[in-house]
């Protein structure tokens, strides 16, 4: 680690762990391990860990643990933190993805900015495997990347009302799925049969933060015998 | 709209309201999944509804904004409502607010419109009944989880509310009765909220450190569980953006903008934008009761004072803890 990690104030109730000054896919392994860390060293007096791009944000209880003693155990916990190892790097997941312009309209768009036809953009963008940075936005929603920066590409001026669940999104040298319709402004490509959040389903989310995720490109028979939503898109409105 | 899990209805809604939402104490545990805590968005309120009921802490009760609630009893209740006045009537008598209350069966309760305070907390000896979901009964519409369906619906027009019965008799006997003065907030007065700063707080300019704290903001109408904003001077800050990361109940973020969002307990479980610091946990309850174009201020407090009157407030349901 190049820089030093910094505890800033988050109120009554919480720090944030500062690790990393930029996005990297390598924080994941730290943030990991402090996260296991602090789940140790606050035992019942944890409430929350929230991990990030760069930081790790450590909700206490206060009736249990004061503000300052809950710094002083989480300085402890970063003195000989190592990351965890790469064998202990989170599942690798494939969803299943059907890239097409009636559930993707905006892969015509990242082709044009790419200069790239649109089966290519589909090929770089299902090459990669993509690392889980955060999760947020809604229940499961995962944050990952990076893309091929030939793919990158602005969100959309005014965000969609409606964005269908399975939603397979672009945003910056980001990427995402959509688990449940939400409002959201970025670029669609395609959509995933994957179901994503599922309250009945032992730890709720698909995935995590530090998982790995391929986005697998498949046709529409598959998709929709995988049960797959194939209603296309309405127009922005 | 029927409530599933219990045949037996013990209060029928006759008219809905605006908004009215079965929350415990919130959703814990989850929040790395991307899942918000919900819960009371006033708990000072919300924990004495619950104390003068004999419910245990986290016992779910009813969070009524605005008023336009309708409800029927279909047997006898002991009831208490705390927060917001809304013109709480029975049977068209106004109700006594922070005290506990025989509500007969077939009586109606009607919440009105406030009075002072935007929400009002309905208890009932023994709690609602709900199954949790993830943990909790906390309802929050925009993640369509907890509620008495448990999808995150707000109470319907036509809903039938269970009340759990276990030992409610033991449990009013060493339950007050009413709540001491001393410890009745008053709405009507300009609220004053305690922040404690954050990181970012030095990124700010001097200008817009002295704005923030000796400014009247006013409570903008885009206000919800999620978060309020406040309308004043603009404030500047040296950072746009940040990478997001994890945000904290109360925490007052500043987008380009300038006009800070003040977050509550719908919000988002991670944001990028610079913040100011973070309302103390009664403080952000507070907030939660004030109406658009109602004044706040903010003054900055140290951790200690704060977590000392913390800690005071909740050591009066000490002993109900589980």
């Amino acid at each position: 680690m190049s820089w030093k990690p910094v505890l800033e104030s988050a109120g009554l109730d919480a720090w944030i762990v500062r690790m990393f000054a930029s996005i990297d896919e390598r924080n994941v392994s730290w943030l990991s391990a402090l996260a296991r860390r602090c789940e140790e060293a606050f035992g019942d007096a944890l409430v929350d860990l929230v991990p990030s791009y760069t930081t790790l944000l450590v909700v206490f209880d206060p009736l249990n643990v004061s503000p300052s003693q809950a710094r002083a155990i989480i300085c402890e916990t970063l003195a000989g933190l190592e990351p965890e190892e790469t064998a202990h790097e989170g599942e690798v997941h494939e969803l299943p993805t059907w890239y097409d312009i009636s559930v993707g309209p905006e892969l015509q768009r990242v082709a044009e900015g790419a200069g790239m036809a649109v089966s290519e953009v589909v090929e770089a963008h299902s090459q990669r495997t993509y690392k889980v940075f955060a999760l947020g936005f809604a229940p499961g929603f995962a944050f990952m990347g990076l893309v091929d920066p030939r793919l990158e590409c602005a969100r959309l001026d005014t965000p969609r009302k409606r964005v269908p669940a399975g939603s397979v999104a672009l945003a910056g040298l980001q990427t995402a799925a959509y688990p449940t319709e939400t409002p959201g402004g970025w670029n669609l490509l395609g959509r995933t049969s994957a179901r994503l959040f599922d309250r009945e389903r032992e730890g709720f989310s698909l995935l995590r933060v530090g998982d790995r995720v391929r986005f697998v490109p498949v046709s529409r028979e598959v998709f929709e015998r995988e049960g797959g939503n194939t209603t296309p898109l309405e127009p922005i409105t | 709209m029927t409530q599933h899990n219990s045949p037996e209805a013990d209060i029928r809604v006759l008219r809905a309201g605006p908004l009215a939402l079965l929350q415990d104490s919130g959703r814990f545990g989850v929040r790395h999944l991307g899942v918000t805590q919900g819960g009371p968005a006033d708990i000072y309120s919300w924990a004495w509804a619950n104390h003068l009921t004999g419910n245990p802490w986290g016992t779910a009760n009813l969070e009524v904004t605005f008023g336009g609630l309708k409800l029927i009893a279909v047997r006898d209740l002991e009831i208490a409502i705390t927060g917001a006045d809304l013109g709480a009537t029975i049977e068209h008598k106004p109700v006594a607010l922070w005290q506990r209350t025989r509500w007969k069966a077939g009586d109606t309760l009607t919440f009105a419109a406030p009075v002072s305070g935007l929400r009002a907390y309905l208890a009932v000896c023994g709690g609602f009944a709900a199954e949790p979901v993830l943990g909790s009964v906390a309802c929050v519409t925009r993640e369509e989880l907890g509620g008495f369906e448990g999808n995150g619906a707000k109470l319907a027009t036509g809903d039938e509310l269970s009340v759990n019965r276990s030992g409610s008799g033991q449990q009013l006997a060493n339950a007050p009765t009413e709540a001491p003065k001393n410890v009745l907030p008053d709405f009507s007065q300009p609220a004053v909220l305690d922040l404690l700063p954050g990181a970012q707080i030095a990124s700010f300019t001097g200008r817009s450190l002295f704005d923030a704290f000796n400014t009247w903001w006013q409570v903008d109408d885009r206000a919800d569980r999620m978060g309020v904003r406040l309308i004043g001077p603009r404030l500047n800050c040296k950072i746009n953006t940040l990478i997001s990361e994890g945000i904290s109940l109360g925490s007052i973020q500043v987008p380009p903008d300038g006009q800070p969002i003040v977050l509550l307990n719908d919000r988002q479980t991670i944001g990028g934008y610079p913040r100011l610091g973070t309302l103390s946990p009664l403080s952000a309850s507070r907030l939660a009761q004030c109406l658009p174009r109602e004044p706040v201020r903010l003054i900055a407090r140290g951790s200690d004072a704060v977590l000392k009157e913390h800690r005071r407030f909740r050591a009066v349901f000490h002993s109900e803890s589980v």
